[in-house]
């Protein structure tokens, strides 16, 4: 009888071995004549022990990781068909406590399905958020995810139903749902994740997003640095198409949407929706000005919903399961669940999905294990490279919109990248403006001026230049890029600055030894 | 190793009027022509502004807005260091030094003989297994001296 196995497809179990894994298993079993069926799943998202492998056994799925090629000999020796003990043995995945204290929503299914079976994709509880949605209508979906209280999970947190009724409410012979899945952010992998692990649940959402403003295309617009995740995502489009789920008449309804997906250029910007319009229809990824809203007058001009794959994919599991049950999770004015993704200097790294609420410190600290290198923990970045660096003494704060940026910090797409106290930070501010510079799109002077300048200035006070005076022309351009900058590249990249500077003063050379050192 | 096509007009008409049907066909067309040749010929801009019915200077704005798209083909092999925070984070800075240092050149340019490109790259998104790296199109995670020394060997074969 054939055993079935599951390893892994998701680009960072690849890139560290997953397909040298599968063809020394599939050796291994041919030459003890054993007949082995391996299924390439998702990434269950603990990625410190990818490549995770897995096998069915009567009481279960259970795991082995990380496993190199080299050790796939010993765990046949030790009856890895069977389940046997082996060290890299870690039991059923789903107990291990990284798993068993998460709340998973939209990643329920990642690493246990077959990212490219429609079968699975259904068996386990696929389309019916969109058969709800079938039944109820357009303007009851965009009640039932305004009741959700669902925000934008790109980083803004402007509330989901307020897009889609803009465009639902706009007239027009043309409208588009676009997915922003430009996933830039250093330290953010979730939208990679499901797109390679569960691209049907994006194909669902966008669809039932389509159905709820009257729009009949969609587009994912994902970056040329996830060759995986456009792989996948294509495969799923073209199975959707041939189960009627995409295309004319949905799932026999009078309704018809289908989708493609687009190839960004390694322009950070386009992660910015009105760049990413503009790209897609095929110009540069500048800024566009707002107003008019991308709702109103969007792609190619059309009234558009432009959300991030995060924001769409929990669309589905509002309608399954009604808004109610989301909106019990979380806090304040944050609700459901967040897709968080523990990157960096950290020992368990990977992706951890749980109500809003949760603190910092838990996530780097209980949760992440601390830092990878063994050295203390420094400062965590959140919200990719135009989130704030957050010290240690604040890893009380909560998870949560409205509590971040009362301190000064966003959550962003949920990255936290954790350092050690190696950390050079005015490097690293340094870095932050030097990134901004090259990645600007141009259009508006304090981004593009702005953060050229900032690289200069940073560089003087690091050799000890006038280091008073020119913190303050530190602070003052700060200032003027966040209120002058026509989006968040310009807008937010003090965040990371001045979070730093307020943090680590002293390593601004504000301090007595630096100062003698300079004259 | 990628192989690319040498430069014909004949077969850029071919490539690009493929996508040709799509709404907003530049950048597939672009990434395409990419794809064939290994870089974005001069020669393609103004066979892209007839097709479209821009100007030239439309399609020159947009080829060079964008990192990925090449004026020049590059080395024989590309290796692409992830430099974003993350592998910042898990000494991405002390690999990247040396590489540069193993290589000869810096990160954004072609070694002397032509054998390998190397150049930075903001985030594959492998995030919590850094450093990252990636080999032609193939990526690879939990880079330390000894897998770079090996990915670099390799490209250098």
């Amino acid at each position: 009888m054939s055993i079935r196995l599951f390893v892994p497809k998701d680009a960072c179990a690849i890139a560290c071995g997953a397909d040298e894994v599968v063809a020394a298993i599939e050796a291994a079993a041919l030459r003890r004549g054993q007949a082995v069926e391996i299924v390439r799943t998702g990434s269950r998202g603990m990625l410190w022990l990818e490549p995770l492998v897995e096998v069915e056994t009567p009481a279960g799925r259970i795991g082995y990781g990380p496993v190199e090629e080299g050790d796939v000999e010993g765990l046949f020796e030790a009856g890895l068909l069977q389940g046997g003990d082996h060290g890299l043995r870690i039991g059923k995945p789903e107990e291990h406590p990284f798993m068993a204290r998460q709340t998973r929503l939209t990643f329920a299914r990642c690493g246990i399905i077959d990212p490219a079976s429609y079968k699975d994709y259904v068996a386990h509880g696929g389309y019916k958020g969109l058969e709800r949605a079938l039944q109820l209508g357009p303007a009851e979906i965009i009640e039932e995810v305004k009741k959700s209280g669902l925000r934008g999970r790109g980083g803004a947190g402007f509330p989901t139903a307020i897009k889609w009724k803009t465009v639902a409410d706009a007239q027009a012979d043309r409208k588009y749902i676009v997915c922003n899945a430009d996933e830039g952010d250093s330290g953010t992998f979730a939208d990679r994740m499901i797109m390679e692990g569960d691209p049907f649940q994006l194909i669902e959402g966008m669809t039932i997003a389509g159905i709820a403003v009257g729009a009949t295309k969609g587009f994912v617009y994902t970056r040329s640095e996830y060759p995986h995740a456009i792989w996948a995502m294509e495969k799923a489009i073209e199975i959707a198409r041939a189960h009627g789920m995409l295309g004319m008449n949905i799932g026999g309804s009078q309704h018809s949407f289908d989708m493609e997906v687009r190839m960004g250029a390694g322009a950070y910007v386009c992660g910015e929706e009105t760049a990413l319009l503009d790209s897609l229809e095929g110009g540069r990824g500048t800024v566009r000005a707002k107003p008019p809203l991308p709702a109103h007058k969007g792609l190619f001009q059309k009234p558009t919903v432009i959300n991030n794959v995060l924001s769409l994919v929990a669309v589905p599991h509002i309608l399954a399961d009604g808004a109610q049950k989301y909106m019990d999770f979380g806090m304040g004015r944050s609700r459901g669940t967040m897709p968080i993704q523990i990157a960096g200097n950290v020992k368990f790294g990977g992706l951890f999905e749980t109500a809003f609420g949760i603190t910092l410190g838990e996530l780097v600290n209980d949760i992440g294990g601390g830092t990878a290198s063994g050295r203390p923990v420094k400062a965590a970045q959140v919200g990719g490279p135009l989130g704030a660096y957050v010290p240690t003494w604040q890893f009380d704060l909560p998870f949560d919109y409205e509590a971040f940026a009362a301190k000064d910090a966003l959550i962003g797409h949920g990255g936290i990248v954790v350092f050690d106290e190696a950390a050079d930070m005015v490097k690293m501010a340094r870095f932050a403006m030097e990134f901004c510079s090259v990645e600007s799109c141009g259009k508006c002077t304090p981004c593009r001026i702005g953060s050229t300048r900032g690289v200069e200035v940073i560089d003087r006070i690091a050799s000890g230049e006038k280091v008073e005076q020119n913190l303050v022309v530190l602070k003052d351009l700060c200032q003027t890029m966040k209120l002058g900058s026509l989006c968040a590249l310009g807008g937010f990249t003090p965040y990371p600055v001045l979070s730093a500077l307020t943090h680590f003063p002293e390593e601004f050379g504000d301090t007595p030894r630096r100062l003698e050192a300079a004259e | 190793m990628p192989h690319y096509e040498p430069w014909s007009e004949e077969r850029a008409r071919t490539v690009i009027g493929e996508f040709a049907h799509l709404e907003g066909p530049l950048m597939p067309m672009l990434h395409a022509v990419q794809e064939t040749f290994g870089h974005v010929p001069d020669a393609v801009v103004p066979m892209l502004a007839e097709m479209l019915n821009v100007s030239r200077a439309e399609v020159h704005g947009v080829v060079t807005f964008y990192h990925d798209f090449r004026h020049e083909p590059a080395g024989q092999h590309v290796l692409k260091l992830c430099r974003a925070e993350a592998c910042q984070a898990a000494g991405g800075d002390a690999l990247a030094a040396h590489a540069e240092h193993r290589l000869g050149c810096k990160l954004g340019e072609t070694t002397a003989d032509g054998r390998v490109t190397v150049e930075p790259i903001y985030c594959l998104g492998l995030c919590a297994t850094a450093p990252s790296a990636m080999l032609d199109g193939r990526i690879v995670a939990r880079l330390n001296e000894r897998r770079l020394d090996a990915l670099i060997a390799e490209a250098q074969s």
